[in-house]
Order: C-alpha cells, then sequence, then structure tokens
C-alpha cells in the first residue's frame, strides 16, 4: 500500500496507473462514468478502465460542426468537451420528484428518487467544474434546496483534467473558467507524454490516489504542465469580451442583431441542452390508466420551445427573435444578477451544436458593436 | 467534492411536494370564477402557515398538475386559506369540479407581499382588472383592520362585463370602512347604470398628491402598462407603484426558470415589484 498523499499535493503516476485509482474507485462502490468514443462523437458513458478512453483520440470542432479524428497515439485526454456535460449525471433530463396513491381520504405522497446514485465523473473540465459550483448556486442556494439534486452532487467524485488541447470552440480563457482546473476536483489530471501529474483536491481524491503508485511531481514536470497550460490558454478557438455585461445587453434589447439571429436560429433548443449551465425545466404529470397511481416528474425544457412561455391568453415569446434574446440574455447579463457570475462557462458546446452554426461570442460582438475579436 | 460517506444516500422529500388539504366551501364570485376556501389536513401545520398580502399557493391535482394561484382571503385569518380562481385549462377547470370534503395538494405561500407596512400613512390607490383583484383582496382586509393608519383609499376595479365584477357583494362594507370603491366595465348591459370604459381611464378623476401615495396594481400587463403611463403622469414616483406580475410558473422556488423577468424569477423576487425595477423590461416587446 503506497502512503496517502496530503492535500494539495501534486504526484506523478504512470499512465497505466490510472487504473488503479478507477480501480478503487469502482471497489468503493462509484459508478464510473467517463470520455468514450459513441455516434461519431466522444460522449460521457459508464466505462471500466483507461480502455475504454478514446485514446488517441481528438475532434474537430467549429460553428456547427464537430469531427472526430486521429490526434496524438496513446493520449488519453488530448480532446476538448463533447455534446455531454456532468450535468447529465448530477441534474438528469428526466426525475420522478414525487409520486402520488389514491386513497379513500384522497391521495398519499410517495417519494419520487430511490437512493442517489454515486458516480465518479472522469475527464470533468475546468469549464465543467465551473458550471458544476454555477448549478449548485442554482439548486442549493435558493430558496428550497432540491434534495435530489443534493444526493447526487454529494456522492460525486469528480476527477478531473486540465485541458492542454482547446477545441475550435472553447473560450474559458475568456470567461476566467479554463483552462486550469483550480477548485471543486477530487483529484485533477495533467497529462503529459509519459507521465500524469494528479493534484489532490480531497481528502477523498488523496484516498483514491493512494491506491498508485505515486510519487511527488518532478520541479520539471510541474514547469512543464505550467508552460503547456498557459500555451493552451494562447490556443482558444474563440475569445469573448465580457466586459460591460450586464448593462451593455440591457441597454440593447431593442438591437438589429436579435433579428437578424432570430433569421437563423431554427429555435431547436439544442444549445441550451448541451449548455452544462442550462436549467430550466418543465414539470409534467403521469399517471397510471385507473389514475389510482401518478407522478409529477422533472424534465428540462428549453426557453427555446413554444410552450416554456405559454401563459392563459397567450405565448409570451411567440418570435424567435424575443426566444434567443431571452437566452442570450439570460446567460450574459441576468446571470450576473441573479447569481453573481456569468451564466456562460465558454465550453463552447452550444456553437459546435448549432445547426445553424450560431456563435454566441459573434452574437455578443455584433451587438457590442465592433467586429468579432 | 464529494464526502467520505459511502453508500447509498437516502431520499429526502421533495421541497416541490404538496401538503395534503380538503376543500371546505366554494363561492360562485362569476362566470367561470369561483372562491374556494381551503384547509391543511394537518392541524401542526394549519397552525404554523401564515401569509402576507399579495402571496401565493401552489394548488395541485394528482395526475393533472399545480398551478400558482394567489391568496384572496384575509391574512389575519390564514386558518382559512380562500383562492379565487378562473377556471381557464386543465389544473384550473379540475379546481373547477372539486366538491367540499375533496382533497387538494397545496404548498406555500411564496412570492414577494405588497409592501403594506412600508406604506403606513400614504394614501394609497388599488387599481384592479378582472381576476387580479384577487390577489389585492387581502390588501383590502388589511387596510381595514388597521385604517387608522393610512390616508385615502382608492380602488379602482374593472371588468370586461357587469357579472365579471368580482366580490361585488363586499363593496357596501369596504366603502364603510371608507375606501373608495369605483367601479367600470368594458362593455355595461341593460342592469348597469355605472361607468364604462377602461379602468384606467379613472384616473382622469382622480388629484393623487404624488408625495403621498402609492398605486398597487395587479391586472392584465396591458392595463398595468396604462396605469403605470397615467400614475407617472401624476408625477407619483416609480418606486411607489408596485405591480404584481404573471409568468409561466412550475416550480415556485427559481429553479424551474420559467417565471424569468429579467434578472428577476417572480416567484421569489416577485411577483409584486416596484415598477422602478421592472421599468428597463416592461416596455421591451415580447419580453
Ligand atoms: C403568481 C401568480 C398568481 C396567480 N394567481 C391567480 C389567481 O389568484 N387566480 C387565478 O385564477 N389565476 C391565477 N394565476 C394564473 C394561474 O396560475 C393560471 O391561470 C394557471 O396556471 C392555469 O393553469 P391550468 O392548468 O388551468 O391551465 P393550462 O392552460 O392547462 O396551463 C398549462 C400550464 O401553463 C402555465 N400557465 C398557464 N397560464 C398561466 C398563467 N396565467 N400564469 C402562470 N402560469 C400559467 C402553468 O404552468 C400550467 O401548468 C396566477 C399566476 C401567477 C404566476
Ligand atoms: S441558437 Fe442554434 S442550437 Fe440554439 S435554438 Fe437556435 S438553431 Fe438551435
Ligand atoms: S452558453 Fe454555450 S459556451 Fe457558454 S457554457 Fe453554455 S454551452 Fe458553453
Amino acid at each position: 500500500m503506497n502512503p496517502t498523499p496530503p492535500l494539495g499535493t501534486h504526484a506523478a503516476i504512470p499512465k497505466p496507473a490510472l487504473d488503479q485509482v478507477l480501480g478503487a474507485l469502482r471497489d468503493a462502490g462509484y459508478t464510473l462514468v467517463g470520455p468514450k468514443v459513441a455516434d461519431g462523437a466522444i460522449v460521457y458513458g459508464e466505462i471500466t478502465g483507461i480502455a475504454d478512453l478514446p485514446v488517441g483520440w481528438t475532434a474537430e470542432q467549429e460553428a456547427g460542426r464537430y469531427r472526430l479524428r486521429p490526434g496524438v497515439p496513446g493520449r488519453l485526454f488530448g480532446f476538448a468537451v463533447g455534446p455531454h456535460a456532468p450535468k447529465r449525471y448530477l441534474y438528469p433530463s428526466t426525475a420522478t420528484l414525487f409520486r402520488t396513491r389514491r386513497t379513500a381520504e384522497g391521495f398519499e405522497v410517495l417519494p419520487g428518487e430511490e437512493a442517489a446514485p454515486r458516480y465518479a465523473l472522469v475527464g470533468v473540465r475546468a469549464c465543467d467544474l465551473a458550471a458544476i459550483a454555477i448549478q449548485d448556486r442554482v439548486f442549493l442556494d435558493g430558496p428550497a434546496p432540491d434534495p435530489h439534486y443534493r444526493a447526487r452532487r454529494e456522492a460525486a467524485f469528480l476527477l478531473a483534467v486540465n485541458c492542454l488541447e482547446p477545441g475550435g470552440t472553447c473560450f474559458c480563457a475568456s470567461t476566467r473558467t479554463g483552462p486550469r482546473c483550480t477548485t471543486g476536483f477530487d483529484l485533477a489530471l495533467t497529462e503529459l507524454d509519459e507521465v500524469l501529474l494528479v493534484e489532490v483536491g480531497s481528502e477523498a481524491g488523496a484516498a483514491m490516489l493512494a491506491a498508485a503508485d505515486w510519487r511527488p511531481a518532478s520541479a520539471f514536470e510541474l514547469t512543464r504542465a505550467r508552460r503547456a497550460l498557459a500555451e493552451a490558454e494562447g490556443r482558444m478557438g474563440r475569445t469573448m469580451d465580457v466586459r460591460d455585461l450586464p448593462d451593455l445587453l440591457y441597454e440593447r434589447l431593442d438591437h438589429p442583431r436579435w433579428e437578424a439571429v432570430a433569421a437563423r436560429c431554427l429555435s431547436c433548443a439544442n444549445c441550451t441542452m448541451v449548455c452544462p449551465t442550462c436549467f430550466c425545466a418543465d414539470v409534467v404529470d403521469t399517471s397510471d390508466l385507473t389514475g389510482g397511481e401518478a407522478a409529477r416528474v422533472r424534465v428540462w425544457d428549453s426557453c427555446f420551445n413554444h410552450e416554456f412561455s405559454y401563459v392563459f391568453g397567450g405565448h409570451l415569446r411567440p418570435n424567435i427573435r424575443a426566444r434567443y434574446r431571452q437566452w442570450l440574455t439570460h446567460k450574459l447579463a441576468t446571470w450576473i444578477d441573479q447569481y453573481g457570475v456569468l451564466g456562460c462557462v465558454g465550453c463552447g458546446r452550444c456553437i459546435t451544436w448549432c445547426p445553424a452554426a450560431i456563435d454566441l461570442t459573434e452574437e455578443l460582438a455584433a451587438i457590442r458593436g465592433g467586429e468579432p475579436t | 467534492m464529494s464526502m467520505t460517506a459511502v453508500g447509498p444516500v437516502p431520499p429526502a422529500p421533495h421541497p416541490l411536494q404538496p401538503h395534503a388539504a380538503r376543500l371546505v366551501t366554494v363561492t360562485p364570485e362569476a362566470p367561470g370564477i369561483a372562491t374556494y376556501v381551503f384547509e391543511l389536513a394537518d392541524p401542526a401545520l394549519r397552525a404554523r402557515y401564515a401569509f402576507a398580502p399579495g402571496q401565493f399557493n401552489m394548488l395541485f391535482l394528482p395526475g393533472i398538475g399545480e398551478c400558482a394561484i394567489s391568496l384572496s382571503s384575509d391574512a389575519g385569518e390564514p386558518g382559512r386559506l380562500a383562492h379565487t380562481v378562473r377556471a381557464v385549462g386543465s389544473v384550473t377547470r379540475a379546481i373547477a369540479r372539486l366538491r367540499p370534503g375533496d382533497a387538494i395538494g397545496l404548498r406555500g405561500p411564496y412570492g414577494s407581499p405588497w409592501p403594506v407596512d412600508r406604506l403606513r400613512g400614504r394614501d394609497l390607490i388599488l387599481v384592479a382588472g378582472g381576476i387580479g383583484l384577487a390577489p389585492l383582496r387581502p390588501v383590502v382586509y388589511h387596510l381595514i383592520r388597521h385604517r387608522p393608519a393610512f390616508g385615502r383609499v382608492q380602488l379602482l376595479i374593472g371588468a370586461r362585463v357587469p357579472a365579471d365584477l368580482l366580490f361585488v357583494s363586499e363593496y357596501q362594507a369596504w366603502r364603510a370602512a371608507e375606501i373608495e370603491v369605483i367601479e367600470t366595465v368594458d362593455r355595461a348591459d341593460e342592469t348597469w347604470t355605472g361607468r364604462v370604459g377602461v379602468v384606467p381611464v379613472l384616473f382622469y378623476q382622480l388629484r393623487p398628491d404624488p408625495r403621498r401615495t402609492a398605486v398597487l396594481t395587479c391586472g392584465p400587463e396591458i392595463m398595468m402598462r396604462f396605469v403605470v403611463y397615467e400614475a407617472l403622469a401624476r408625477r407619483i414616483p416609480r418606486d411607489a407603484i408596485y405591480l404584481s406580475l404573471e409568468r409561466n410558473m412550475k416550480c415556485a422556488v427559481a429553479v424551474c426558470g420559467r417565471c424569468q423577468y429579467g434578472p428577476f424569477f417572480l416567484c421569489k423576487d416577485g411577483p409584486v415589484l416596484s415598477y422602478d425595477r421592472v421599468e428597463p423590461f416592461f416596455s421591451v416587446e415580447e419580453y
């Protein structure tokens, strides 16, 4: 058995030793979830070890375009984020809030979810850590903390990865949410050519790292990691000027650009589904055929959906112009008033996965009045 | 960050779970509108429950759904929870089919109240359109209970047709408590001898003192727009005009995101907001 590293340790392990850490997590009762190749993309799914990771793969990302291609052979994490965010494990797209059963007096209320799953999320990037911190505020700091989110969140282990190869639509350097993982992880990896550097962020992380043959990282290795991260910061595919937000957008709610983007936007809601911070939901009712048992189910919703703004008498945002404006002003303006931070962590997913290739950094730049920087 | 405990995490009751309640009485008010008085089933909860004028509850029927309905009763009598409901869709129509004794789910109260305590000593103009009188009725009851603490009170009520006027049988008692009730209808019928015209027009006959007057309004947004216009034209300050706004709402605890109005969640920061806070958004088309 190896010694348990203290908090804040920068350790180094041979790449194959990552399997020892993953094995320890599995033995501790975690379900391992990590990046893997499926359906032509790098998505999140259950993994058993290194062999399931997209080893040697990377992806080209541009507005409205995503293409897998071979990357550096042997590289475990040589890609940026794909369409899935950790959100789908901490705040699943469907959750039964509670159930009801008919009784002689009326009805009784029964719990909805069984015990929360314990996920070890592998390969979480800095932008997604920032997104998790944001969703913590949404679900845990509000007037009524959400017990479903809390249970999954407290049970989760976050094995983060520093991004050395930002994607074509990334701009976390602009939103100051990456590419380095600074907080909120149990363990954070930096992948160098022959070793993995591991930073210990929690007691739980230390306990898991103790399963691997670790040694302290050398000064040389740490310098290389720092240089690689600084270089990555300069290679972001996009930038976004976040100055003067939120006021800039509040002053320009009538800007003609809203009309122009609405002419291209399909209101398909893809951007909100892939976004790691978007949290809007609907609550729907299901019941069995007799009506004796029923459930209230929360499902992801989107401000791009027609029904979202329905009140008796009509839809308040019948036009795409108003919906796109609602989305972008929420992300980049009202979010700051609500939660004290931008609602965008610069992950670029909404740009990549928009079928109309709409790029929020371009839209903001146009509304700001200058050319995209 | 993870906690060290390993093992399944037991479920906790969800804040969206309703409390059991029972329908006590139904009072028809107007075509399609009735007042339903509910009583919480749990005596301990009933004793603890308190609300302020302008707040609302979420009313739930299993398998059908849930909706936001304002409390329309006297906050001084919190054991009697009256809700005046217009049947417009699946939940509200199902409420209309309930009989006394039937079970319903109820959770609340939610939302920001009318700032009645801060308005002590002021003249008040209350402006209600249609069902918008329901969330203002607890203000009327509050004023009656504390009448000497307030100056002149005028209550402007608008309805589409005379039969739609709510709580008509109470107007006499309100007037007796020195609340000037002024009604108007959009369209008169043969029974009607009163005023005809939209509510904001009633402002023409008021001479409010802008330094001491506050306006509280609830009704269709288009009506409130004109109310704001008339109030501002009479130099009533922006922060003395209060609106109760309405948006689609599913959770009432600021997580479903649907009731956002600019930076505000209307379930938590609203529904009652002063005009100075909503002004940047109030005149934006389709906001
Ligand atoms: C703070 C607040 C207070 C309210 N107070 C009252 C009141 O005192 N009396 C009253 O009759 N009505 C009130 N309403 C409106 C009432 O909530 C809607 O009429 C009701 O939600 C319609 O639901 P439904 O299932 O019958 O209709 P459907 O058309 O079947 O509704 C479908 C869904 O749309 C949403 N929805 C539809 N209309 C509205 C609306 N106007 N406001 C918010 N969500 C809506 C609801 O989420 C509902 O679940 C209030 C609304 C809000 C936001
Ligand atoms: S911006 Fe793009 S992804 Fe978002 S709704 Fe419009 S078309 Fe869909
Ligand atoms: S708005 Fe787009 S770039 Fe920003 S966090 Fe959401 S998906 Fe990522």
